[in-house]
């Protein structure tokens, strides 16, 4: 399993680094968002600063859903996908092999959005161990949920608008714990962020369980 | 197989859930008094529970069906019927949960939505039921669809045990448990008056999915047997009286199938 995954994920990985898709396109647009959330909220800087959790975790959201929808477009074409489901490879080896492939992504766009909320924001660091393990779960949980939902999209012909209506839902409580950790970890909030990381613990915990229970059926049958 | 969706069966369970709703609505708008603390508003009491109960209840039987569709040894398209049928009954229950909450927020909160775990669960829980359905509608062949609708089913409704311990989980504004626990906060009338909305809601849950299930046989039995219908509607056309390809005409060019083609076909 976890041989088939490195060939998957780096296959993946590999393609990307030869594309640069997630380099020109998803990263720019990441910094859009960012830029477009600072011309909406401009007037008053301190709910920018208060707000910037929650605005950085819906821009991670949102370029989720293209890193999603990117990892499976890159199967949709020379019959890449039949490839895959008579390669012989593990299904959930290529689940977490795939899952990982996102993760990376992510975690790049993630760097580069914390970058811009600290300079674009003006947000300061208080606890950089919450912050880092909260990211560290929440990417999991998206990459994983991400994952699963664009595999069971990914042969359909309405799969571009399907796949938000699918994933945005179901990832809300990643939104949702995220936002929450990380204002305690940048310091806007006196919630208890290490409660919140929990809950992104589980999400993560049971998206990775679900998906590798749930490939073999998925490969088979999108 | 009838043409329809309706037997003897569903007519009575019709009848009696009218009888059970008439009486609910008589009891709880009529016979029982206002709340001391909460009013009038205590009147949303007979149908909002209810209905979040029969919300559970489809989307419960949904993932259910969906299991026992997943798993080979029992695999069967009446299991996918039954998930399709029940997700679809529990939108609906979903939706008057959220409505009538909403009111019911409106009147003890003083605001029609709030940020509440309780609240927000449940309007995750119908989006992404309402994703499940979409899902259902994107066509293709049967099997495929099923499984991966499967899938999607028994993910989403791990949100709803989440969701009825909410309250216990997190601090909310929705009330806790009322009615099943050691001392029920309900007494007299008014719990009477609960109980039989529980019944009232429950029959017409029933009688909507039975209905709805039907209706998935028989938009089966269209796909299955629709096409080969339509073929032999149109054999029948082009081995018809002289006159007719002429009507059909002036809609628009018509394939001519030679007569004794037709009959040879089976």
């Amino acid at each position: 399993m976890w041989r088939d995954a490195l060939v998957v994920g780096g296959k993946d990985l590999r393609v990307e680094l030869q594309s640069r898709v997630t380099t020109t396109q998803v990263a720019p647009y990441a910094i859009l968002v960012l830029l477009l959330f600072g011309f909406a909220f401009d007037q008053d800087h301190a709910v920018l600063t208060k707000t910037a959790a929650g605005l950085f975790w819906v821009a991670v959201l949102l370029c989720s859903l293209l890193a999603v929808q990117r990892s499976y477009a890159i199967e949709a074409v020379d019959g890449a996908r039949d490839g895959l489901r008579l390669s012989g490879l593990d299904p959930a080896g290529i689940f977490i092999g795939k899952a990982v492939a996102v993760a990376v992504q992510l975690v790049v766009l993630e760097v580069l959005l914390g970058l811009g909320v600290v300079i674009l924001f003006g947000t300061k660091l208080h606890d950089p161990a919450l912050l880092i393990l909260s990211a560290l779960c929440a990417t999991v949980g998206l990459a994983a949920a991400g994952t699963v939902y664009g595999m069971i999209a990914s042969g359909l012909r309405v799969r571009e608008t399907l796949l938000p209506l699918l994933i945005l839902p179901v990832v809300a409580p990643v939104l949702l714990g995220a936002t929450q950790s990380w204002m305690a970890a940048l310091g806007t909030s006196s919630t208890d962020g290490w409660k919140w990381l929990s809950l992104l613990g589980s999400f993560a915990v049971i998206y990775v369980a679900a998906g590798i229970l749930s490939f073999s059926t998925l490969v088979e049958e999108s | 197989m009838t043409a329809g969706t309706g037997n003897a069966l569903t007519r009575a369970l019709g009848a009696a859930t009218i009888v059970a709703v008439a009486i609910t609505a008589w009891l709880g708008l009529v016979v029982s008094p206002p709340d001391q603390t909460q009013g009038q508003l205590v009147r949303l009491l007979y149908i909002h529970p209810a209905a979040a109960t029969a919300c559970y209840v489809g989307f419960g039987l949904c993932a259910l069906a969906s299991l026992a569709y997943l798993w080979p040894r029992t695999r069967s398209r009446r299991w996918d019927r039954l998930a399709a049928a029940s997700a679809e009954v529990g939108v609906v229950f979903c939706v008057i949960t959220l409505v009538t909450g909403s009111i019911w927020g409106r009147g003890s909160w003083g605001v029609w939505w709030t940020w509440d775990a309780r609240l927000t669960l449940t309007a995750l829980l119908l989006a992404v039921f309402i994703g499940y359905l979409a899902l259902r509608r994107t066509g293709g062949d049967p099997e495929p669809r099923a499984k991966r609708s499967a899938v999607v089913a028994v993910v989403c409704a791990l949100l709803v045990p989440v969701d009825h311990e909410a309250t216990t989980w997190w601090q909310t504004l929705h009330q806790g448990n009322t009615l099943f626990r050691p001392n029920p906060l309900i007494h007299g009338l008014q719990l009477w008056s609960m109980l039989l909305s529980f019944v009232a809601y429950g029959l017409l849950f029933t009688w909507l999915l039975i209905h709805r299930y039907r209706v998935e046989v028989l938009e089966d039995r269209f796909e299955e047997e629709g096409f080969a219908a339509a073929i032999a509607e149109r054999r029948a056309e082009g081995s018809g009286p002289a006159t007719a390809p002429a009507v059909a005409a002036a809609d628009g060019p018509v394939m001519e199938v030679p007569a004794s083609e037709g009959e040879k076909t089976p």
